[in-house]
């Protein structure tokens, strides 16, 4: 296999409070290949984000990369020195944040944003730099754009925005684009448009994009591969056909569960996963996932699973594996859910919960 | 051993987080902001020193001199010379007296204005906010008028015209700053109007005027408090500044802003009759500073774990 | 009813051809905030000129046992106007301010409150604006390094400051000048060097009464800079700007002070505010001759033109402050600008 353009080696970040010590990220590991399209899933808290602020080194305080490497291409990423990292953020690797309205400077003009963007590294003079605006934000389909260039994001409408935002991110044509989320905070219809393009884009120009979602549809329709996060750690990876078809663990199985299949039995109702996430400062000895797992024997509260192996190309981090459960007990593990949403639902609804 | 480790552990409800209630909440945060607590220290000093020295002044106790008695025989005198721990003025009054009493001055002035903010400033909040439209527009454009006119100035006409005993500084002051407890009372009044249960509670049958009063209290207590604590010591200053002009209270009644009237003649040869007074004026108004920073620092909802 | 643009709406008062331009709408603006200024300034006069008239005594009490005849009392009586009934003397006021008379001053015999206030304006005017230049640059400044650089040396001297600035009364930290500068420091180096602890001078006469008034406002403005930065900061464009690779220097001057600064703007209203009835204050501590002191002094003596008068100069003088301010905001915030 060709060398990944990007490997990330046992990546620690915490945030140190005055709580304690929060293990945002708890030894991840993985690699990105040219061109690939990766999902990075979980729920909120689960680290994902964070790992990818790691990679730009854009942990915000209190945070801070504890220990690991990330090697893009041949350079650590972690031990760069500040100016190296200035040069590195936004032209090697480009991220684009999930709200646009906020994440764009509601002062500055959008064409000034897009141009700062090319003219702050060596690549592109000035002049270039302005002159490439236009044409970018066409790239992105974004109508009159050499009259948009001198509105502010305010005038912009939200689907406009995030393409504004892409084409800033790929304005110095990096080899990866990060995106958080890139359609969480937009309407349905918007979304398609944004998932269009950035297909489109992703094989016209050839960047690696890394999805961050937690949206299982956006993964089945943009990702090559899937890596699925849980409290700070890996807890499954593999192509997205092979974990979509069989996923070993129980929490991508869960996740999977949620998302509406128009194969699907009416009948059959929508799963959510009960529980909350781990307080990340005080975790559960043994699995991290333990006290929501529906199928974890006596091993899973004493030992952490090690991340295994458990089909070609696919790693899971659980002693049980779903293989191994029956449909009965994913069955009554459905219904258990539902019921214990159901009781949930009825407490709120008396207020004795 | 580790049957019982894991008997612990499992003990843990790691599915039910705690949850606190805001008021115990905000006093720990409160309590673990040194600089609050100190303030609050000082100020309980404060006012138990003035409260005692109002006693023994009262009934005539031996344990300070009187804070009226001239004696210009020692006048100007240093600290612990012939009885005055603090020295003694330019008449021989005796400068802790002085002091002692003025605190009480300042803190009834200071307390007891806030009560005149709060009267005026709810109840044109409350009206404000409750009849809305027009009625709360032309009432909202008063405030802003009245907002308009120059405190100090204000103050210095009203005490000139009317004169200055200790009612006329009172009422004069609190009837400046109630604009801000209006507008924050309006505002809370307003968004608790918006919330749909007062629509629900009204097609029950309830009067709306219950369900905002009911809502209003615990929500805008905190700000409100906030408001009042900052309050304190403006108005001190108000009291200060217009006693240091001449045109607040009357001499010899020693409120700390007469003391830097009188110590003013004599600052070359004796500043420390003006820096007294000064600096306690400096630290009461800091201190109640802290308390407030403190407070709207351990009541913000924002900053709750 | 489709209208073509700019053309008169049916059944307008008014059948005014109004172009719909931006500059059109500020101007509109401008002129409504003009408009409703008089309500306020009338408001002002009335509120003022009742109070005037409700104090006991006449302007003419010398107190101890030395009071006029009462043949000389009707005489200024009638010379000044006040036998007339009230209400009519208040709109003889009212024609007169608007024809800028002020009347004539109850001290000065025969001068005019005008004239009072032009000898006077120059000293409050110096030492307004010197102040004002301290103030701008120092308080931003303090504010804005140390929210960048948070939870250092800087940072804590900044919030120490604001907290003290704020709390501390101006008369208060004009005399503890005065006591290190001018007692203190001549005591030291035996008469040699001092700063002059009163009066009025184009030299260092202004320094301490500059300094004294300035720091309040610094200490406002300090704090409101650097937690509007601090807020600024948190916010995700700013997070956007750093994942670009910007330089320091870029992100803080077009992301974060674009941003943090407006708020700021709108607290130099009250600023000015502040200086009008700092400087009461402060010359007085400072002797200086100027329009602050000459008010005290006016009501001290019942000297009720002079009060009414120097009471309407800086009603508008805020006002018009306050109204540029808000201009200002409305040019600088695009958001506002473009609806």
């Amino acid at each position: 296999m060709a060398a990944p353009l990007l490997r990330v080696t046992d990546l620690k970040t915490q945030f140190f409070t005055s709580r304690g010590v929060v293990h945002a990220v708890d030894g991840v590991s993985f690699e990105i290949g040219k061109g690939e399209t990766v999902a990075i899933v979980g729920e909120s808290g689960s680290g994902k984000t964070i790992t990818a602020l790691s990679i730009l080194r854009l942990v915000p305080d209190p945070g801070r990369i504890v220990s690991g490497s990330i090697m893009f291409k041949d350079r650590d990423v972690v031990t760069m020195d500040h100016d190296e990292v200035r040069e590195f953020r936004g032209n090697d690797v480009a991220m684009i944040f999930q709200d646009p309205m906020t994440s764009l400077n509601p002062v500055t003009r959008v064409g000034t944003q897009i141009e700062e963007a090319m003219s702050a590294h060596e690549r592109f003079s000035k002049k270039e730099s302005h002159d490439r605006v236009v044409p970018l934000l066409t790239k992105v389909r974004i109508p009159e754009a050499k009259k948009r260039i001198s509105d502010y994001p305010h005038q912009f409408s939200g689907g406009m925005r995030q393409r504004a935002m892409i084409a800033m991110g790929l304005s110095n044509e990096p080899e990866m684009l990060i995106a958080d989320e890139p359609t969480t905070a937009l309407d349905v219809t918007v979304q398609a448009q944004i998932i269009q393009l950035l297909k489109t884009l992703n094989r016209d120009v050839g960047a690696a994009i890394v999805l961050i979602t937690h949206n299982m549809a956006l993964v089945a329709s943009l990702a090559q591969r899937v890596i699925v996060m849980y409290a700070g750690r890996i807890v499954e990876q593999g192509p997205v056909e092979q974990i979509f078809d069989s996923p070993q663990h129980p929490y991508t199985w869960s996740l999977l569960q949620s998302v509406p299949r128009v194969d699907q039995a009416r009948s059959e109702r929508l799963v959510s996963i009960t529980g909350l996430p781990p307080d990340l400062v005080r975790m559960p000895p043994g699995c991290k996932f333990n006290p929501r797992c529906r199928f974890k024997i006596e091993r899973c509260q004493r030992e952490e699973p090690p991340l295994g192996e458990v089909a070609p190309n696919q790693l899971a981090r659980c002693w049980v594996l779903m293989r191994n459960v029956t449909d009965d007990e994913k069955k009554d593990a459905k219904r258990a859910e539902v019921s214990s949403q159901a009781v949930a639902h009825i407490k709120e609804q008396t207020g004795t919960a | 051993m580790a049957v019982a480790a894991t008997n612990t552990l499992e003990q843990v409800d790691w599915e039910n987080p705690e949850q606190i209630g805001l008021w115990q909440d905000a006093w720990q945060r409160f309590r673990r902001n040194p600089i609050a607590v100190i303030g609050l220290i000082i100020v309980a000093i404060i006012t138990l020193s003035a409260i005692f020295a109002r006693i023994v002044f009262a009934f005539h106790l031996p344990f300070l001199p009187d804070y009226l008695a001239q004696d210009p025989a020692n006048a100007d005198l240093g600290f612990f010379s012939k009885g005055h721990i603090l020295g003694s003025d330019y008449l021989g009054r005796d400068m802790l007296s002085r002091l002692l009493y003025g605190a009480g001055i300042s803190l009834t002035i200071g307390v007891l204005t806030q009560v005149i903010y709060l009267v005026i400033g709810a109840a044109i909040g409350l009206t404000s906010g409750y009849l809305g439209g027009r009625a709360d527009n032309l009432l909202m454009r008063f405030v802003d008028v009245w907002y308009a006119f120059p405190d100090l100035l204000f103050l210095l006409v009203v005490v000139s015209v009317f004169g200055a005993s200790l009612f006329t500084i009172f009422f004069a002051i609190g009837l400046i700053y109630w604009v801000d407890l209006a507008r924050l009372i309006r505002g809370q009044v307003l968004s608790i109007k918006e919330k749909e249960y007062v629509e629900g509670a009204r097609a029950a049958g309830s009067s709306p005027m219950k369900i905002i009063l009911r809502h209003l209290v615990p929500n805008s207590l905190g700000p409100v408090i906030v408001a009042l604590t900052f309050g304190i010591p403006r108005a001190i200053f108000l009291e200060a500044t217009l006693s240091f002009l001449g045109a607040g209270i009357v001499p010899p009644t020693p409120s700390w802003g007469v003391m830097i009237h009188d110590g003013y003649e004599s600052i070359f040869a004796h500043p420390v009759e003006v820096l007294l007074p000064a600096v306690a004026i400096a630290i009461t108004m800091l201190s109640f500073s802290f308390i407030g920073d403190g407070l709207r620092d351990s009541l913000d909802p924002r900053m709750r774990r | 009813m489709a209208v073509a643009k700019g053309a008169p709406a049916r059944g307008a008062l008014l059948s005014i051809r109004l172009p719909r331009t931006r500059g059109a709408t500020l101007a509109f603006y401008v002129v409504r905030r003009i408009f409703w200024m008089i309500p306020v300034l009338l408001f002002v006069i009335t509120i003022t000129f009742v109070l005037m008239h409700l104090a006991p005594g006449s302007p003419w009490d010398r107190g101890g046992g030395r009071q006029l005849s009462p043949a000389v009392v009707a005489n200024l009586n009638n010379k000044y106007g006040l036998d007339k009934p009230i209400w009519q003397q208040f709109l003889i006021y009212v024609w007169n301010v608007a024809h800028f008379d002020f009347g004539l001053s109850y001290q000065y015999i025969n001068q005019t409150v005008t004239s009072v206030l032009l000898e006077s304006w120059g000293a409050t005017f110096t030492v307004g604006v010197l102040a004002f230049i301290l103030i701008v640059p120092a308080g931003i400044g303090l504010g804005v390094i140390a929210a960048l650089r948070q939870n250092t040396w800087v940072d804590f001297l900044c919030v120490g400051f604001s907290t003290f600035g704020a709390a501390v009364p101006n008369f208060v930290i004009g005399i503890l000048l005065i006591i290190i500068f001018s007692v203190e420091l001549y005591q030291v180096t035996g008469g040699n060097v001092f700063l002059p602890p009163g009066g009025f001078g184009f030299d260092d006469h202004l320094i301490l009464p500059v300094i004294t008034l300035a720091v309040l406002p610094i200490a406002y403005i300090a704090r409101l800079a650097r937690s509007s930065t601090l807020d600024v900061l948190r916010q995700d464009y700013v997070r956007t700007a750093w994942a670009k690779g910007l330089r320091e220097r870029l992100v803080v001057m077009r992301h974060v002070l674009k941003n943090s600064l407006i708020p700021v703007v709108t607290a130099l209203g009250p600023t000015f505010a502040f200086l009008i009835t700092g400087s009461v204050i402060v010359e007085t501590v400072f002797a200086i001759p100027g329009i602050g002191r000459s008010f005290v002094v006016a009501v001290s003596s019942r000297d009720y033109p002079m009060i009414l008068a120097t009471t309407i100069l800086y009603s508008v003088l805020i006002a018009v402050a306050n109204l540029i301010v808000d201009l200002l905001y409305t040019v600088i915030d695009p958001r506002v600008r473009l609806s």
